[in-house]
């Protein structure tokens, strides 16, 4: 993730919290969303960013996640999203990240 | 979901860019705190 991301995301969670912080991926493959799970979950695994041993246990959902294409009405997805949810792997791209989701401290 | 929680729409260049994400949030009444679109390598 970008070290730039990592340092306002830091910022935002020392600022409302980090029970308070959603963060929606739009990563185009299961890896990298796995990366950037990690990074929100457990802390950079690359330790090169303001993440590195930081342990927000954020909440990390991915946008073609089933769960939260709920929230959206649906023209605004389909305008949105479209296309991209029947390209991408979205069945593994949603598993990678709720793997990831499951390991937040506490998660149970 | 979205209710009392600050939303940090974290997009890819190649998969769904960051405004697409805040744009889905905001109509579903979500408050979008920090939206970016970075290029994964």
């Amino acid at each position: 993730m970008d070290l730039g991301s990592q340092e306002k995301i830091k910022r935002l969670a020392d600022e409302h919290g980090p029970e308070q912080l959603l963060v929606i991926l739009g990563a185009p493959d299961a890896e990298s969303a796995e990366i950037a799970a990690e990074t929100l979950v457990l802390g950079d695994p690359t330790y090169a960013g303001a993440l590195a041993e930081v342990q927000l246990g954020l909440s990390v959902y991915h946008v073609l996640e089933d769960q939260l294409r709920e929230q959206i009405p649906e023209d605004v997805y389909e305008e949105q999203v479209g296309v991209m949810a029947d390209v991408l792997e979205r069945e593994e791209i949603a598993a990678a990240v709720k793997a990831m989701r499951e390991q937040a401290p506490g998660s149970g | 979901m979205f209710e009392g929680k600050q939303v940090v729409a974290l997009g890819e260049r190649d998969g769904i860019a960051g405004p697409a994400i805040q744009k889905c949030v905001e109509s579903a009444g979500g408050n979008v705190a920090l939206s970016a679109t970075e290029c994964f390598v």
